[in-house]
């Protein structure tokens, strides 16, 4: 009988994860980079974001939580997947019955794990040394469970589909950082997405981070914020929009160009 | 059955085209047939093909003509039923260097749960020598010990073929005794084995035939006794007399070497008759192409 698909996919999750722990660097990476990045922007910028009320942390702490989907989903698969094509991971998993399926379902487990313990840790970090203020009501979580779920799938899909733009495990990490802080910068993560000139913030609202960002903020920052949005609102359901397309495209792309072994 | 064909092979072509070095023939008209519960080899020198031939059998590569049969089926045709076909064979690489932060143990259990009806981890591990390494990271295993976690995940699966591409090379000549054993065992437990392998000894103590490739053609097929008439091979017998070397070559070199005894009256100094050795015979062989 053919063996489960979902079932090898969760045990393949496991054993990414256990992979992913007993790398130091990379666990240190995930969870200590953003938090470092939120107590380095949050000492030196200490005032509010205009005349709002809202403290620069806070504006920071949203902008890092949406990073943090873009780092552990898209950064680091599509990091990962050519260094694993470079080492013959893929071309044996490629000669044995399981299914692609499992695999790629085993990537976003490990990709989930890690996004939840690296979000926990800047919440936690954040309230106690920046007091943070976290969401009050219900409908803000239940965003917030959304905006990350729809978030890491998306952002999880696309670095399965980059994956196969480095040529090389090696030269992989040169190939994607980049993006990722170009992104980074463009989207309102270390600036204030307003103040940004209007090519930059048109620029940035063909990709998802930007939006995911605007999500971020919808959740932790105060309603009466929304009017200092450049659409004048957090356009939600526009979020939701640009996630699940960049989600479908992303599928197709990576269904495409998908690459098992490196010739 | 012994009559069944495990891997039937008829006209395969592949070529290569690169900007740099335009169309390169890497596979040029191949026809073999390997039988169920034979060890089969492909001998060759490095870029002979036998990579590229042996990846059309896995299903990893397109191929540009002719025809292919692996239990039966297609292995570029293998639709949404792959998994059953990949089910029942399994493969080892020529090298690989992954999964370097688990254990032997957590790996091939691992890798069991791929297969519908796996053999026993444990067992797998022992047979494969890896008892003492079970719970060692695959980082910190000899290249040998490598190769052998490699030949465990390739049998796991119980396949009734298992392919292996150059599977000894970089190994110590201990090691590669003791992995010998392990293929013959596999053998005798009923798997057909394909290997390929550039050390002629490796082919000659493992295989019941031998097929020589050479520029992405066969230059022959038989077992590793008659390869190239080396049975029928004229003997060469080689004496010492009046100082000097003599060597004559023979059909018949008992008659000889009587002649010489009689003439020597008794022992002949230094005396050796040798028929030629299975590496003679090839790289006449391959020299020839």
């Amino acid at each position: 009988m053919k063996p489960n698909t979902l079932k090898v996919g969760f045990l393949r999750g496991g054993l990414e994860i256990k992979q992913f722990l007993r790398q130091r660097e990379s666990v240190v990476f995930t969870l200590l980079f953003p938090v470092v990045l939120l107590f380095i922007f949050g000492s030196v910028f200490k005032g509010e974001v205009g005349p709002s009320g809202v403290t620069f942390s806070q504006y920071f702490l949203a902008g890092m939580i949406a990073s943090g989907l873009v780092n552990t989903g898209f950064q680091q698969l599509a990091i990962m997947i050519p260094i694993e094509r470079d080492f013959g991971t893929l071309k044996r998993l490629r000669g044995t019955p399981i299914s692609p399926v499992s695999y790629f379902m085993g990537k976003m487990i490990m990709v989930f794990a890690a996004m939840i313990v690296q979000i926990t840790a800047l919440l936690i970090f954040g309230v106690l040394f920046f007091g943070l203020n976290l969401p009050t009501s219900m409908n803000k979580w239940l965003e917030f469970t959304w905006l990350i779920l729809l978030g890491s799938i998306c952002s999880a899909i696309l670095g399965i589909a980059f994956s196969a733009v480095p040529k090389s495990g090696r030269g992989a990490s040169a190939v994607v950082s980049p993006i990722v802080i170009i992104l980074q910068f463009f989207s309102g993560v270390f600036f204030v997405f307003s103040d940004l000139p209007s090519w930059m913030q048109q620029f940035a609202a063909l990709f998802p981070l930007k939006w995911l960002t605007q999500g971020m903020r919808s959740v932790f920052l105060p309603d009466g914020f929304a009017s200092q949005e450049v659409a004048g609102n957090w356009e939600v359901s526009r979020i939701a929009i640009v996630l699940i397309v960049w989600s479908v495209v992303g599928t197709l792309l990576a269904l495409r160009s998908f690459k098992w072994s490196a010739e | 059955m012994v009559n069944e064909l495990a891997i039937s092979v008829k006209g395969l072509t592949k070529s290569y085209h690169s900007r740099a070095n335009g169309k390169k023939v890497a596979v040029d008209g191949i026809d073999l047939e390997v039988k169920v519960g034979e060890i089969f080899a492909i001998l060759g020198p490095n870029g002979a093909g036998k990579t590229t031939a042996v990846e059309i059998l896995e299903g990893y590569r397109d191929r540009d003509g002719g025809e292919v049969k692996v239990l039966g089926q297609d292995p570029a045709k293998l639709g949404n039923d792959s998994w059953a076909w990949r089910n029942r064979i399994g493969i080892v690489l020529q090298s690989t260097n992954d999964s370097q932060d688990l254990s032997v143990s957590e790996t091939v259990h691992h890798f069991a749960n791929y297969y519908s009806n796996p053999r026993d981890p444990e067992s797998v591990i022992h047979d494969v020598g890896l008892s003492e390494k079970t719970n060692a990271r695959i980082q910190s295993l000899s290249g040998g010990q490598r190769r052998r976690l490699d030949v465990a995940l390739g049998i796991i699966g119980g396949p009734e073929i298992l392919f292996l591409d150059e599977p000894t090379t970089g190994f110590d000549p201990e090691a590669r005794r003791a992995f010998w054993v392990l293929i013959r065992k596999l053998r005798d437990e009923g798997t057909t084995i394909l290997l390929t392998t550039h050390y002629l000894d490796e082919a000659e103590a493992l295989a019941d035939r031998v097929a020589v490739i050479s520029d992405g053609k066969i230059i022959e097929i038989s077992t590793p006794e008659n390869l190239g008439g080396r049975n029928t091979a004229k003997a060469r017998i080689n004496w010492l007399e009046n100082g000097s070397r003599q060597e004559i070559e023979s059909d018949s070199p008992a008659a000889e070497v009587a002649k010489l005894s009689a003439r020597f009256n008794g022992e002949v100094p230094e005396l050796t008759v040798i028929r030629p050795s299975l590496e003679d015979i090839y790289l006449k062989m391959i020299g020839n192409q």
